[in-house]
C-alpha cells in the first residue's frame, strides 16, 4: 500500500557505502548519530561519576585534616608518572583516530598499540600503588587501620607527617573509601577500555577499517578521552592536597 | 580537510597532527604546573589553582581531541548539558551541607 | 454515544498479509530482532508480567491491612512484600512501561524514520531489563529485600540482612536499559526526523518522550552510582555512608532522589504525551496551545533536577535548603498546571466523543490533577511534617502513578492497539473495564489521604483500630481496582484472534503512524515520508480523504 500522506523522497544519494545501515538516509546520518550516541553515554558517565565527586566535596570540606593525611600517603612520583602516561595515551589514541581518518593502516596499528602498552602501563603502576596501601593497612573496610595517622612513623629521608587525634584519624577511611571508589571505577574503565582496544587492533590488523568505516574507532576515542579527563581531575583531587604543609 | 573526498563531502573535520602534538603537550606541561603549585603556600587558593588548571586541562581535552571545538551546535550544547546537570548535582547538594551549621531559625 | 471509528467493511476487510509480525517467523527472528515494533511487543509482554508479579503483592498489601492485627504476614514478611511491590511497580513497570513499548513503537514512525538509530542497544536494552527482572525475581524468591524501594541507608548498609545487594545490582542493570532506551530516543528524535518534520510539527508524545529521556540519561546514572556505593558497603565495608566511619547516610539520600525524583518525571511524562494524542483525537481539534504543552514537558524535565530534597525535608538536612527546595517545588508544579489547563481548553468545543482510551484520558485528568495538587501540600515545608510518611504520601503517589499514569498507559494501549495489532479490541467491555478501574482506583486510594490526615504511617502491617473502617474500604476498593485490570488483558488477548480488523485509521487520527498500514511493515515506510501539515491539522486529513476518494473514482 502507498499512503496518502506519503509523498515521494528521492532517494537518489548516489551510491551507500556497504556499511551503511538500512535505517540511515544517508552516511551522515548514521555518523552524526553514532557520535551524538556516544556523546549521550559520555554525559552518563559525568553523572555517573559525578555522585562520587560530590560525596568527595562533602568529605573534603567535613575531614580536611583526614584527607590531607590520606593524600599524603600517595605517591607523587607514581601518580604524576600515571598523569604523563594516560594524557600520552590519549594523544596516541588521537593520532589514531587521525590515521583511520586518512586511512593509514599501518600508522593506525601502531597507535593502537601504543595506546593499549600506555594503558598497560597506568594499570601496572595503579596496582603497584594499590599493593602499597595493601601493605600499608589502608584498605577501607577489608584491610584498615587507621593508627599509621595517630602515629606516623618518618619515612626515610622525610620528616614524619604530623599526627592527627583519633577521630580524624578514623575519618582517613572515608577518604580511602572514595580513593579507591573513584579510582577502582575509573580503573574498571581503562580495562573495558583495553578489552576495545584489543578488539579494534585485532580488526585494523585485518583491514577491517580500510574503507573508511570508521565510527567505532572515532567513538572509542571519546570514550578514551572521556576516560582520561576523569583522571584529570582525579589527580589534583586525590593525590595534590596541599602537598606544602 | 582531508585529501579524500568521500569524507569532506559530510563535513567531516580532521584535526592535524600538529595541533594533536602541541595539545599533548601543552597537557603535560600543566601536569608538571599543577604539581608544582601544590607545594606553594596558597592557602585555600591552592585547591582553586588545582581545580582550574584541571578545567583548563578538561578543556583542552574536549575541545581538540575530542574535536568539539569542530562540531555542530547540538553536540556543543549537549557537552554544556552535561556539565550544567553535573554541576546541579554538586552544587544543590552542597546547598544543604553548606548550611546545616547555620543553625535553625 | 456518538463515535468516530471508522472501519473498513468487515465482509471484506483483511490484515495486510505483509507486516512486521509476519515478516519472520520463529523465535529466533523475535530474540534477535532489531525491529522497534517487535522489541516495543517484547517490552509489552515482559512488563505486563511484572505488573502481575507487581499487582499479586499489592494484592497481598491489601489483604493484610484488612484487619488491624498483623495475622496474615509477619511484620518482617509485610516489609518484604510492601519493598517488592514497590520495586517491582516502579523498576520493572511504570519506569519503562510506555516509553519502552509505546514509545519504542511509535516514536521512530512518529518521526518518519525506518527504525531508532540503533536497533542494536535497543534489542541490548530489552535484555539488560529482562536481566535485571529476573535478577529481582531471584532475590524476591530466596529471601527478598525489606529496605523499602528506597533502599535508605544506613537501613540498607547495615541494619538489614536481606537481599539488598542482589536487588540494588538488579536495579543497576535494569537502570542501563532504561538509559539505553532514553539515548535511542534522544538520538533518533534529533536526527531521524523526516524531511519537512520540524520540531514544532511533531507530535506532543514525541516532545514528552524526549523530556523524559533526558531524564533517563541525565538521572539513573547518579542512581546507579548510589547503589553501586551501597553494595561496596554491604560486601567489602567502604564507609561512604556509614556514620561510624564518618560518612553521611542522607548523602545517600541525596543521590538516590536526585535521580528518583526526575524518575517520577520519567514515569508521568510520556503519559502525558499520550493524553495529548488521545484528547486531541476525540476531539478533533488540535491541541490548545501546542508550543506551550511541549516546553511544558522540556520545564518539567529541568525543573525535574532541582527539587529533590523534597523527599529528605524531614531527615536532617539544612532548613536553609528546606526552604529553597520548598519554593522550587512549587515551581515544577507550574508546567504540570500548564499541560492540565490546556487539555481543558482542548476539550472546550470540541466535537468530543467517548471511546475507552477518552475515558481513560479523562481519568488521568482527574486523578493527575488531585495527584498533582497534593504534591504541592506535600511540597509546602510545613505540612510535609505532618504529613510526610504517612498515608497521605502513599494516596499522593498512587494518585499520580497509577490514577495518572496506569490510566496514561491503558489509554495508549487501547489507542494504538489497532496499530499495534491490526485488530479492535471490543468497545463496549472495555469502556466497562475503564469505568470499573475509575471507581476502583477512587476507592482504594481516597481513603488512604484521609488515613494519612489522621495520622496512620506508611509502611507497617498493624495499625491502630480506629483506622480500621478506612482500611476496609480501601481493601474492598482494590478488588474492583483489580477486576478492572483483570478485564483488558482477557479481552486484548481475545481480540488478537476474534477482534474487527482496524484498517489503517480507525480513529480518522492525524499522526504519521495513522497513514501507514496497521500492522505496519517492518520498514515503516516504504518511502520515507514528506512532511508539510502541523501535527493535529484534521483538516489536512479531510482534504487527504478527498484527494483519496477523487484518485480512487
Ligand atoms: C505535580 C507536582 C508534584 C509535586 C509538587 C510532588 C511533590 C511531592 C513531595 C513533596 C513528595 C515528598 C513527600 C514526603 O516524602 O514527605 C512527594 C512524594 C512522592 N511523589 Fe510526588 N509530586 C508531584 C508529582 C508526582 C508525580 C507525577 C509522581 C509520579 C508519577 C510522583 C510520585 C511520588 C512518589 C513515588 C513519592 C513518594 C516517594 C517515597 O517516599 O516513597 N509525584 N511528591
Ligand atoms: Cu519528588
Amino acid at each position: 500500500m502507498d499512503s496518502p500522506t506519503v509523498a515521494l523522497h528521492e532517494s537518489s544519494h548516489g551510491e551507500h557505502p556497504s556499511y551503511q545501515r538500512h535505517h540511515f538516509v544517508s552516511m551522515a546520518q548514521q555518523k552524526e548519530s553514532a557520535s551524538f550516541g556516544m556523546w549521550l553515554f559520555l554525559l552518563t558517565e559525568i553523572m555517573f561519576f559525578g555522585g562520587m565527586f560530590t560525596a568527595y566535596l562533602v568529605y573534603r570540606n567535613w575531614y580536611y585534616p583526614a584527607f590531607v593525611a590520606g593524600s599524603h600517603t600517595l605517591s607523587i612520583v607514581l601518580g604524576t608518572t600515571n598523569t604523563g602516561v594516560l594524557i600520552t595515551s590519549s594523544f596516541t589514541m588521537a593520532m589514531g583516530v587521525w590515521c583511520a581518518e586518512t586511512r593509514r593502516r599501518g600508522g593506525l596499528i601502531l597507535s593502537l598499540i601504543l595506546t593499549l602498552v600506555l594503558g598497560l602501563a597506568f594499570l601496572g603502576i595503579k596496582s603497584v600503588e594499590y599493593h602499597e596501601k595493601w601493605v600499608q593497612h589502608h584498605v577501607p573496610g577489608l584491610r584498615f587501620d587507621a593508627m599509621t595517622f595517630v602515629h606516623p612513623k618518618a619515612e626515610p629521608g622525610q620528616a614524619a607527617e604530623p599526627p592527627l587525634p583519633l577521630d580524624m584519624a578514623q575519618h582517613t577511611e572515608v577518604y580511602f573509601s572514595l580513593y579507591f571508589a573513584m579510582t577502582g571505577m575509573h580503573a574498571l574503565h581503562m580495562i573495558i577500555g583495553m578489552g576495545l582496544l584489543v578488539y579494534m587492533l585485532i580488526q585494523a590488523i585485518r583491514g577491517a577499517y580500510d574503507n573508511g568505516n570508521i565510527a567505532f574507532i572515532e567513538n572509542f576515542g571519546l570514550y578514551w578521552h572521556f576516560v582520561d579527563i576523569v583522571w584529570i581531575f582525579l589527580f589534583p583531587l586525590l593525590y595534590l592536597i596541599s602537598r606544602h604543609q | 580537510m582531508s585529501a579524500h573526498e568521500e569524507h569532506s563531502s559530510e563535513e567531516q573535520h580532521i584535526v592535524s597532527p600538529k595541533i594533536y602534538v602541541l595539545i599533548a603537550t601543552a597537557l603535560l606541561l600543566c601536569t608538571a604546573l599543577t604539581v608544582a603549585a601544590s607545594y606553594l603556600e596558597l592557602g585555600p587558593w591552592n585547591a582553586v589553582v588545582a581545580l582550574a588548571i584541571a578545567v583548563f586541562k578538561a578543556s583542552l581535552v574536549v575541545l581538540f581531541f575530542m574535536h568539539i571545538k569542530y562540531s555542530s551546535k547540538l553536540m556543543k550544547l549537549t557537552v554544556g548539558a552535561g556539565l550544567f546537570t553535573f554541576l546541579t548535582l554538586v552544587g544543590m547538594s552542597m546547598s544543604d551541607y553548606i548550611s546545616r551549621a547555620w543553625g535553625s531559625f | 454515544m456518538s463515535s468516530i471509528v471508522s472501519l473498513p467493511d468487515q465482509s471484506t476487510a483483511r490484515i495486510p498479509k505483509r507486516n512486521y509480525l509476519t515478516n519472520e517467523n520463529g523465535i529466533l527472528s523475535w530474540l534477535l530482532t532489531g525491529d522497534h515494533k517487535r522489541i516495543a511487543i517484547l517490552y509489552l509482554i515482559s512488563i505486563t508480567f511484572f505488573f502481575f508479579i507487581g499487582g499479586a503483592l499489592a494484592g497481598l498489601i491489601r489483604l493484610e491491612l484488612l484487619t488491624p492485627q498483623s495475622d496474615l504476614m509477619a511484620a518482617d514478611t509485610y516489609n518484604k512484600v510492601f519493598s517488592m511491590h514497590g520495586i517491582v511497580m516502579i523498576f520493572l513497570f511504570l519506569v519503562p512501561s510506555v516509553p519502552a513499548t509505546l514509545g519504542n513503537f511509535l516514536i521512530p514512525i512518529m518521526v518518519g524514520a525506518k527504525d531508532l538509530a540503533f536497533p542494536k542497544i535497543n534489542l541490548l536494552s530489552w535484555y539488560l531489563y529482562m536481566i535485571g527482572g529476573c535478577l529481582t525475581l531471584w532475590a524476591m524468591i530466596t529471601g527478598g529485600v525489606d529496605t523499602g524501594w528506597t533502599f535508605t541507608t544506613p537501613l540498607s548498609t547495615h541494619y538489614v540482612n536481606t537481599n539488598v545487594v542482589t536487588t540494588g545490582l538488579a536495579i543497576f542493570i535494569a537502570g542501563f536499559a532504561s538509559i539505553f532506551t532514553g539515548l535511542n530516543f534522544i538520538v533518533t528524535i534529533h536526527r531521524m526526523r523526516a524531511p519537512g518534520m520540524t520540531w514544532f510539527k511533531l507530535p506532543l508524545f514525541v516532545w514528552s518522550n524526549y523530556a523524559a529521556s533526558i531524564l533517563m540519561v541525565l538521572g539513573t546514572p547518579v542512581l546507579a552510582i548510589a547503589l553501586v556505593l551501597v553494595v561496596l558497603e554491604r560486601t567489602i565495608g567502604i564507609g561512604v555512608f556509614d556514620p561510624t566511619k564518618g560518612g553521611d547516610p542522607l548523602l545517600f539520600q541525596h543521590l538516590f532522589w536526585f535521580y528518583s525524583h526526575p524518575a517520577v518525571y520519567i514515569m508521568i511524562l510520556p503519559g502525558m504525551g499520550v493524553i495529548s494524542e488521545v484528547i486531541s483525537t476525540f476531539s478533533r481539534k488540535r491541541v490548545f496551545g501546542y508550543s506551550a504543552v511541549a516546553f511544558s514537558s522540556v520545564a518539567i524535565a529541568v525543573f525535574g533536577f532541582f527539587v529533590w530534597e523534597h523527599h529528605m525535608f524531614i531527615m536532617g538536612v539544612s532548613n536553609y535548603s528546606t526552604l529553597v527546595f520548598s519554593l522550587l517545588t512549587m515551581l515544577v508544579a507550574v508546567p504540570s498546571a500548564i499541560k492540565i489547563f490546556n487539555w481543558a481548553f482542548t476539550l472546550y468545543k470540541g466535537s468530543i466523543t467517548f471511546e475507552t482510551p477518552m475515558l481513560y484520558a479523562f481519568g488521568f485528568m482527574g486523578l493527575f490533577t488531585i495527584g498533582g495538587l497534593t504534591g504541592v501540600f506535600l511540597g509546602s515545608s510545613g505540612t510535609d511534617i505532618h504529613l510526610t510518611e504517612t498515608y497521605f504520601i502513599v494516596a499522593h503517589f498512587h494518585f499520580v502513578m497509577v490514577g495518572g499514569m496506569l490510566m496514561a498507559f491503558l489509554a495508549g494501549i487501547h489507542f494504538w492497539w489497532p496499530k499495534l495489532t491490526g485488530r479492535m479490541y471490543p468497545e463496549k467491555i472495555s469502556q466497562l473495564a475503564a469505568v470499573v478501574t475509575f471507581i476502583g482506583f477512587n476507592f482504594t486510594f481516597f481513603p488512604q489521604f484521609l488515613l494519612g490526615m489522621l495520622g496512620m504511617p506508611r509502611r507497617y502491617a498493624a495499625y491502630p483500630p480506629e483506622f480500621q473502617v478506612l482500611n476496609v474500604f480501601s481493601t474492598a476498593g482494590a478488588t474492583i481496582l483489580g477486576v478492572g485490570y483483570l478485564l483488558p488483558i482477557l479481552y486484548l488477548i481475545w481480540s488478537l484472534k476474534y477482534g474487527k480488523v482496524a484498517g489503517n485509521n480507525p480513529w480518522q487520527a492525524t499522526g504519521l503512524e495513522w497513514q501507514i498500514q496497521s500492522p505496519p511493515l517492518t520498514e515503516n515506510f516504504i518511502e520515507i515520508p514528506v512532511v508539510t501539515q502541523d501535527a493535529y491539522d484534521y483538516e489536512w486529513l479531510e482534504r487527504q480523504k478527498e484527494r483519496e476518494v477523487t484518485q480512487v473514482g
